[in-house]
């Protein structure tokens, strides 16, 4: 134990700032709350922090409205691709992590590398790609999108999740006479499920708030939910209260992904920043 | 990881092939719309095309040189600069803050944690469009948003314009709800970082008579060195990329433009798709020039491992 922490000055420093910070992380949040469940009438600039004098749903439920569809279109997109992503990563993880062959490292490293690249830099020739596929503007596109430019990181994160399962365990199985892909199906697949889910939240939420895949491969008919809150935010007539709504009702999915599973949610992140 | 943990076993062949095979289709995929695309995008920029129709008449670096002289660009590149440097030093330091009071063995880190970090969670344009009316500039009797809560709190010298729309500086601004978002992720890893440090060695210290302001300087902050590396790598990618952040705050606003604003803009909208492939060639070479070093360095002690 840390003796010289228990100093009780440097304790309720400790926590005054601590709070102090929190509070600046929570502000936000308190405003898209209180601004929510206003009545239409009370919503006014000049009293943005004060609370709801009555709980009204009528902002929630008018950036409802407005953004169901859209939340539809997220969602269609989002579930079957981190889905598709993670096998395909589970798979990748397994080779590469277990099976190594010449040159396995480097094409590994040049994988990887596909994590970092800008979009931008590769933008104008998968909108033509996608226009030729005649897949541009559809949602089975925007999924085909976000499984391809998935692999570096679900590749990443299986193949350090496996690269922690012993040799020996393995080894037995290999003794029992099993090969490539019986080894994954009786041994490694049924020890994947935290893998699987550190995978799966990962993806969810990086597809879900993904803009720039979505602005430019959908069109008018079937934005996502980041799209349809951006063009709410620079609408001149849908009101400041009704855009705050929606800006909670847009982050809810993958907020409540967080609080339920964010054990989770923090592994995926620092997987992309420690190599293994 | 170790080369222990590779399946030593004599392979068979047909299973070695089907190894090679099950990584196949995304070797392929990763070759095609990464490299592949990456090399098409470099053709565009060195070409003509501006309009619906493709045009690939060979230009050189026709299109290059004109950014060079581009206000537009000039400003992006600029902003990119300013924000980059106020975005990892901030974060950095904020990050290093949290860690540290949060390793103090408080109660409640858990739920302390989770507050930092569930920013992470919620879209870029989420955070934009809540700070973009929190950073309201309006005044007197149409003050809103954080200047009206600082009016509130009695903190009105803290009350500022927030020069959202003002070049240089804008872009600065842009650096708090940035922070917000991703502070907590330089915290996590400095803490994994200052909990795999052993207590012995702050022990050993303290016996020898050092404070803890010491213990901090000199042993725990050089050894959290790697831990602000890596934090300093993925930052920085993410800020030479930023786009959905500033497209939710800026709202079309020039002050506040970056090359992956003006990219999708120009291709997209004023169909130049040249100029927007020469926009995203630079974009990648500056990522390129922050990753390859890293990714290289990586490589290496992964090797001996």
């Amino acid at each position: 134990m840390n003796r010289a922490a228990t100093n009780p000055l440097r304790r309720t420093l400790i926590y005054v700032v601590l709070i102090a910070l929190a509070l600046f992380f929570l502000m936000p949040v308190y405003v898209l709350l209180i601004t929510g469940l206003k009545s239409f009438a009370e919503v006014d600039l000049q009293r943005m922090w004060d609370l709801p004098q009555s709980i009204r749903f009528e902002n929630f439920r008018a950036a409802y409205e407005a953004l169901a569809p859209h939340l539809g279109n997220s969602l269609r997109v989002v579930i079957p691709s981190s889905i598709i992503s993670s096998l395909v990563g589970s798979i990748n993880g397994y080779v590469f992590s277990k099976w190594k062959f010449r040159g396995s490292d480097l094409i590994f490293t040049l994988i990887l590398f596909g994590m970092f690249i800008p979009y931008q830099s590769i933008l104008i020739p998968l909108v033509q790609f996608m226009e030729v596929l005649g897949l541009r503007g559809s949602l089975n596109g925007l999924i085909l999108v976000h499984v391809i430019y998935g692999i570096p990181i679900t590749t990443l994160i299986f193949r350090n999740y496996y690269a922690g399962v012993p040799t020996e365990v393995l080894e037995a199985g290999r003794i029992d006479g099993a090969g490539l892909i019986g080894l994954y199906r009786y041994i490694l697949f049924p020890l994947s499920l935290p893998g699987f889910v550190v995978v799966l939240i990962w993806q969810f939420t990086q597809a879900y708030n993904d803009f720039l895949f979505a602005v430019v491969l959908t069109s008018n008919t079937n934005w996502p939910v980041t799209v349809a809150l951006n063009n709410m935010a620079g609408s001149q007539i849908i009101q400041w209260n009704v855009q705050m709504a929606g800006a909670l009702v847009a982050a809810l999915p993958t907020l409540v992904i967080y609080i339920l599973l964010g054990k989770y949610f923090l592994r995926g992140l620092m997987a992309g920043a420690l190599k293994g | 990881m170790t080369t222990a943990s590779r399946i030593k076993s004599r392979f068979s062949t047909p299973d070695r092939l089907l190894g090679i095979l099950l990584v196949l289709p995304s070797i392929l995929a990763i070759a095609v719309f990464v490299y592949g695309f990456i090399g098409w995008s470099l053709r565009v920029s060195m070409s003509a095309w501006t309009g619906l129709i493709a045009d690939y008449t060979f230009v050189g670096l026709d299109q290059y040189i004109r950014l060079l002289g581009d206000r537009r660009f000039a400003i992006d590149v600029r902003n990119t600069a300013i924000f980059t440097v106020l975005f990892i030093a901030v974060s950095l330091a904020i990050g290093l803050v949290l860690a540290v009071l949060l390793d103090q063995r408080i109660r409640g880190e858990n739920l302390f944690r989770s507050i930092f970090l569930f920013p992470m969670a919620v879209s870029f344009i989420v955070t934009g469009v809540v700070w973009r009316w929190l950073m309201n500039s309006a005044s007197g009797s149409r003050i809103s948003g954080l200047n009206l809560l600082f009016q509130d709190l009695g903190l009105d010298f803290l009350i500022n314009r927030w020069h959202l729309t003002d070049p240089p500086w804008g872009i600065a601004f842009v650096v708090i709800p940035a922070v917000w978002q991703m502070s907590g992720f330089t915290m996590a890893l400095y803490l994994g970082g200052l909990r795999s440090i052993p207590e012995d060695l702050r022990e050993a210290a303290r016996v020898d008579g050092a404070t803890e302001g010491q213990i901090y300087r000199h042993i725990i902050l050089p050894l959290l060195t790697p831990v602000t590396l890596s934090a300093v790598i993925v930052l920085g990618h993410i800020s030479l990329k930023i786009f959905d952040l500033i497209v939710a705050i800026s709202q079309n606003n020039i002050a506040l433009d970056v090359p992956g604003v003006y990219m999708w803009r120009t291709t997209f909208d004023g169909l130049n798709y040249g100029q927007g492939a020469a926009i995203g060639m630079f974009m990648l070479v500056t990522v390129a020039i922050l990753i390859i070093p890293y990714m290289i360095y990586s490589m290496r002690t992964e090797s001996d491992l």
